[in-house]
């Protein structure tokens, strides 16, 4: 009979592994011993091997004897662990508590909130079916002016409010609105037309807190049959509600656009004081804030794009995004949007 | 348009609404109501006086008077500074303890050695007028101890009103006067409805210019008393109007416009010459307006001339030499129609908007000349006592339309019935000569040359109806697709630039030549005909300029790190023109490929500025950039300014370049004023985003659950082998079964030879089916080797 199964032999396995178990003070100590005392070349493993060279009368009774102490060993390890890792978890795991509020100082990014907003009044209109169409910033006339009805002789075409650009006499001018691109829509597409049309326009002014030469604004326009003002009011009220919240409303006044008529002035309910005017310095008491401008789309702009004013109707409206966002935000100076200063954008981070 | 409330209420005498009211119901109509302004709230304690004495103070260096003032039951001294007055004459007295405009609390003071108890008020202190020379001296039978504000009706609101440029009857008070009888449903007296006398024997005058003048009316007016005055009640209401009192002639004139919306025109008989012809300028023709200037005039300006030659621009200015004077007591009183157009570009051409021009831009009632007349010659032979002479009427104005209305029409447009009823009275309200049954035979009234066709007048229905009783229904559009791919990708484009800690900016397009030459120059850009600011009146062809500057922006405010990015359009090369087609329909394709044809190409980029940072964080987000969008955008070594000549690398797409990115040339960093390192990159997003979506979905990896096998190569290269080519060769020496490949140390030293370097590289092995064997992997890895080898020479580093 091998050495290693003499009931000393094992005995002696026994103590020394459950003395390293016990002199181990932590758990990487615990799993070095546990190599030592359980592993394949552990003597208790070895004694488990010579038990196959034992006669057949001989193994029952030295398998058991290495069954108590490999029993033995196995209970004391665990024990011993359950010893350690109680430990740990009230002492190291103490120790290793850390100020979560002290972070590491990774450079974050930001996205315009004009890039932002942009999108969220695209996605309002885009989840009712409408298309999103875009066009050129250097614009020929005919679209930006022409088509839209503005005769000749419109003060809009005015160098003060047009910026031209070389040749003199092209006819080539900055698009001061997103309106010619509802032209290109209607010359695109055969009725029914929804589109709605994000993007930067400019006017000859100066940069100050409320004015930019370059800003944002939206325009929708619908072209199809049977169109009519009362659908201007519900997609304008859906939009109110869609960008500000349930229960605000839109008003429309009578006014004058060359493209539209009839057109409107378009009111926002004020969303500090939700229209009652109490107090407010946000609306002067009004209950109403200037959003934008809207109306029927005039049947002498739906001829010049090909559509039969006699067999569909449309409406259109527009706002600016730079006011959306300034009543949306709270920003007093329109500076802001376009100075670029990153802490202004980091502010407003990544979704509008 | 300044509408003050005493006058509106005068033409609908039965309005008795605040003025507040008034301004909503007009707001409600479509007028835009900007402004109510309020006088004479703020005046208390004047009361009518007698100036009982006057003592000249004559030791002081300006005059001063020491007088004594009665106010009835008793009387009050005071010192004054002005000298307009005598004993005797009625005066305006501010008593201790009243307030004149702008909260001035008069009190007892002693001043120049007196007591001065009280003021005598000049016509400005009251909120009268501007200014004032001297005190306001009151006619001799006013009585005395009355209050000013009552007497005087110094209590009024006036109605400030942006008019839109297609209601030119709004620049009347009888145009805002019909809005508000229609709005509160009260009667309009209607100033324009008097009998004028029928032409005939009149002063000549002819009409060469037929398209620029249809209606000429002229009246003769003589006798008239120079030295007559304009009455209080007149001054009040041009100065409430915005207009300055000048002399009986001219005031009664502009009272006449101001009520009527006529713009009206005196010259002085006695200075015409002969027979008035209105015709077009002739070459090298000039004229001295009245304002002193002497015009050149333009073959399209339209005029008034007499035998001496031009003596008016018509509807704009008058001319000197026939200007009414002081001493001038025959009138030739000019009440016409001009063309909208000629008008407004002679006052556009001439730089001279008028109080008269403003009116015939936006159209006047081309009937009214005759009524406006006669209301004027009335006013001078009562106030000036003048005596009307002949009339003279050339009159080719065209009759009104005739516009056809179905009477479902307005109901239709607004998406509710309106009654037939209402359809007729609406259309009535605003002056419409309403016939027939269905479709409606509407003519429009003279006034109204915006009602043109259905939709103007259907918006007249719905406007006085209220748009606020249109209902609220949402249209359903027909089922969309959603974004384009383009656009969705675009989106993509901005996330990932803002993903790798970039923040984006908007900044506008101008940009300098200067700016352009230190990044290089040499890229053709259109230039704005009217920049905002002539150091910035180019579109930039790239987004580099604006990106710099907000950098330096950033960097003068103190924030050290800055990393911005920008999306949007350059603007390359320069437009051409191209004729506009018609607006009477739509243009044929070709007329629209030369419209956009003549625009500039304006391509999206996509760029970015660091300060703070490296070249590689540049190039490494371009590249990120691209993988957001499913694209491998390799990097090259390249030399372009504005780029650090050894820190540039142009990305590549399928060997086509369509970026640049690194560190910037340190002559464009000093030449800019930039931080030195700063680093930038800029890509056609256009291209990047065409590619992305031309490529559709991309196919899926296998990936395999067999375990990997590691093995890490160290391979000496000439310095100057780009670590990209190296990789490439051992991609593709090591082939299907390498699955990721990490460079993680490059080393230079003596151990590895001069101009040398060694590049260390991990590979990761895996098979799609299997257990990679120990054979397997060593294979891979000296294929790699080997291949790296016969492509730039690399030896395995011993």
């Amino acid at each position: 009979m091998s050495d290693l199964l003499t009931a000393q032999a094992l005995d002696a396995a026994r103590d020394a592994a459950l003395a390293a178990f016990a002199a181990a003070s932590d758990l990487d100590q615990l799993a070095a011993a546990r190599t030592a005392h359980v592993g394949d070349r552990s003597a208790v493993a070895q004694a488990r091997k010579a038990l196959g060279g034992l006669a057949k009368e001989d193994r029952a009774d030295a398998g058991k004897r290495v069954n108590v102490v490999a029993q033995a060993v196995a209970a004391a390890l665990d024990s011993r662990k359950a010893e350690l890792e109680a430990e740990r978890d009230a002492r190291v795991l103490v120790e290793e508590a850390v100020d979560v509020t002290v972070l590491p100082a990774r450079p974050p990014g930001a996205r315009h909130p004009l890039t932002t907003i942009s999108e969220r009044v695209a996605d309002v209109f885009v989840a009712m079916g409408w298309e999103l169409a875009e066009g050129p910033e250097v614009e020929h006339e005919w679209f930006n002016f022409d088509a839209l009805n503005f005769g000749g002789d419109h003060p809009a075409r005015e160098m003060q409010d047009t910026l031209f650009v070389a040749p003199a006499g092209s006819g080539l001018v900055m698009r001061t609105h997103t309106s010619p691109v509802q032209v290109r829509s209607m010359l695109d597409r055969e009725p029914p037309i929804y589109v709605i049309c994000p993007g930067r326009v400019y006017r000859a002014d100066a940069l100050d807190a409320t004015h930019s030469p370059v800003f944002g604004q939206v325009e929708g326009l619908v072209v199809d049959e049977g169109i009519t003002m009362a659908h201007l009011r519900g997609t304008l009220d859906h939009l109110a509600t869609a960008m500000f919240g349930e229960g605000m409303r839109t008003r429309i006044r009578p006014n004058y656009f060359p493209f539209t008529e009839p057109s409107a002035e378009l009111d926002l309910q004020c969303f500090s004081c939700r229209g009652s005017g109490e107090a407010c310095r946000v609306c002067s008491s009004e209950g109403w804030i200037e959003w934008g401008g809207c109306g029927m789309v005039n049947p002498a702009v739906l001829r010049a794009c090909g559509i039969d004013p006699e067999r569909y109707s449309g409406f259109a409206f527009g706002m600016g995004l730079d006011r959306t966002l300034m009543f949306r935000h709270g920003i007093t100076d329109i500076r802001d949007l376009y100075e670029g200063d990153q802490r202004f954008t980091l502010a407003l981070g990544q979704e509008a | 348009m300044r509408v003050p409330v005493s006058w509106l209420r005068a033409l609908v005498p039965a309005l008795t609404a605040s003025a507040d009211d008034i301004a909503a119901a007009l707001v409600r109509a479509g007028l835009e109501v900007e402004q109510v302004h309020r006088y004479g709230h703020d005046v208390s304690g004047v009361v009518t006086g007698e100036v009982l004495d006057v003592e000249e103070l004559t030791e002081f260096k300006k005059p001063i008077r020491y007088c004594h003032v009665s106010v009835g039951e008793r009387s009050h001294e005071v010192v004054c500074g002005a000298t307009n007055f005598k004993p005797g004459d009625r005066i305006a007295f501010a008593l201790p303890g009243a307030v004149l405009p702008g909260d001035f609390r008069i009190a007892t003071r002693q001043t120049y050695g007196h007591t001065s108890d009280g003021m005598i008020c000049s016509g400005a202190e009251l909120g009268l007028s501007e200014e004032s020379d001297g005190i306001l001296v009151l006619p001799p039978d006013t009585p005395l101890g009355v209050d000013v504000v009552e007497l005087l009706a110094l209590r009024d609101e006036v109605l400030d009103i942006a008019v839109t440029p297609d209601r030119g009857y709004q620049l009347s008070i009888r145009g805002v006067a019909r809005e508000a009888a229609t709005a509160f449903g009260l009667p309009l007296e209607d100033p324009a409805l008097v009998d004028a006398p029928a032409p005939g024997d009149g002063h000549p005058v002819r009409v060469e210019a037929e398209d620029g003048c249809d209606r000429y009316v002229a009246r003769v007016i003589t006798g008239l008393d120079p030295a007559a005055e304009s009455p209080a009640w007149l001054q009040r209401r041009l100065v409430l109007a915005g207009m300055r009192p000048i002399s009986l002639a001219v005031d009664v004139t502009n009272h006449v416009m101001v009520e009527l919306g006529q713009p009206l025109h005196a010259f002085d008989l006695d200075a015409l010459q002969g027979e008035v012809v209105v015709r077009r300028a002739r070459e090298g023709e000039r004229l001295t307006t009245l304002d002193g200037q002497d015009r050149k005039l333009d073959e399209a300006d339209l005029l008034i001339t007499d035998g001496s030659g031009p003596i008016a621009l018509a509807g704009v200015m008058g001319g000197g030499p026939t200007e009414v004077t002081a001493t001038t007591t025959s009138i030739l009183l000019e009440s016409a129609h001009f063309a909208p157009l000629s008008i407004a570009r002679t006052a556009r051409r001439h730089k001279l908007p008028s109080e008269a021009s403003r009116r015939y831009e936006r159209g006047v009632d081309p009937a009214l000349a005759p009524a406006a007349a006669e209301v004027a010659v009335r006013m001078l032979v009562e106030l000036g006592g003048a005596t009307a002479g002949p009339v003279t009427d050339v009159d080719s104005t065209p009759t009104p339309p005739v516009l056809s209305l179905p009477l479902d029409a307005p109901g239709r447009l607004a998406g509710r019935d309106y009654s037939p009823q209402v359809v007729r009275q609406r259309l009535q309200d605003v002056g419409c000569t309403v016939t027939g049954d269905d479709p409606l035979e509407v003519v429009p009234p003279t006034w109204r040359p915006d009602l043109t066709g259905k939709a103007e007048l259907i918006e007249e229905v719905l406007r006085l109806e209220g748009y606020d009783t249109i209902p609220v229904v949402l249209p359903s559009a027909p089922p969309g697709r959603g974004l384009t791919a383009e656009q969705r990708l675009r989106r993509t484009a901005s996330r990932a630039l803002a993903a790798q800690g970039l923040v984006e900016v908007v900044t506008a397009p101008f940009v300098g030549a200067q700016a352009l030459e230190a990044l290089g120059g040499g890229m053709e850009c259109p230039e704005v005909l009217n920049p905002l600011s002539a150091e910035e009146a180019l579109l930039r062809p790239s987004l580099l300029p604006g990106l710099l500057s907000v950098l330096v922006r950033n960097t003068g405010r103190g924030l050290g790190d800055v990393a911005v990015y920008e999306t949007g359009h350059v603007f390359v090369g320069t437009g051409s023109s191209a004729p506009a087609p018609g607006v009477q329909g739509k243009p044929t394709p070709e007329e629209l490929a030369a419209l956009n044809a003549a625009l500039p190409a304006q391509p999206r980029h996509a760029g970015l500025a660091l300060s703070g940072s490296s070249w590689d964080i540049a190039v490494s987000a371009l590249v990120e950039l691209g993988r957001a969008l499913g694209l491998v955008l390799q990097p090259r070594a390249s030399d372009v300014f504005p780029y650090h000549p050894g820190r540039c690398a142009e990305l590549l797409l399928d060997g086509r370049r369509v970026g640049l990115a690194g560190e910037l040339h340190p002559r464009a960093i000093g030449a800019l004023g930039l931080p030195a390192r700063t680093c930038a990159a800029e890509a056609d997003l256009d291209v990047l985003v065409a590619a992305a979506a031309a490529q559709g979905p991309l196919e899926a990896p296998h990936v395999s659950h067999f375990p990997p096998a590691s093995v890490d190569v160290a391979l000496v290269v000439d310095a100057a082998t780009p670590a990209s080519e190296v990789e490439a060769a051992l991609r593709d020496g090591a082939g299907e079964l390498l699955e990721a490949l990490r460079l993680f140390d490059v080393f230079t030293g003596p151990q590895v030879g001069e101009g040398k370097r060694s590049l260390a590289y991990a590979l990761r092995l895996r098979a799609p089916d299997r257990t990679l064997t120990d054979v397997e992997v060593l294979g891979a890895r000296d294929a790699a080797v080997a291949e790296a080898g016969r492509r730039v020479g690399a030896v395995l580093r011993s």
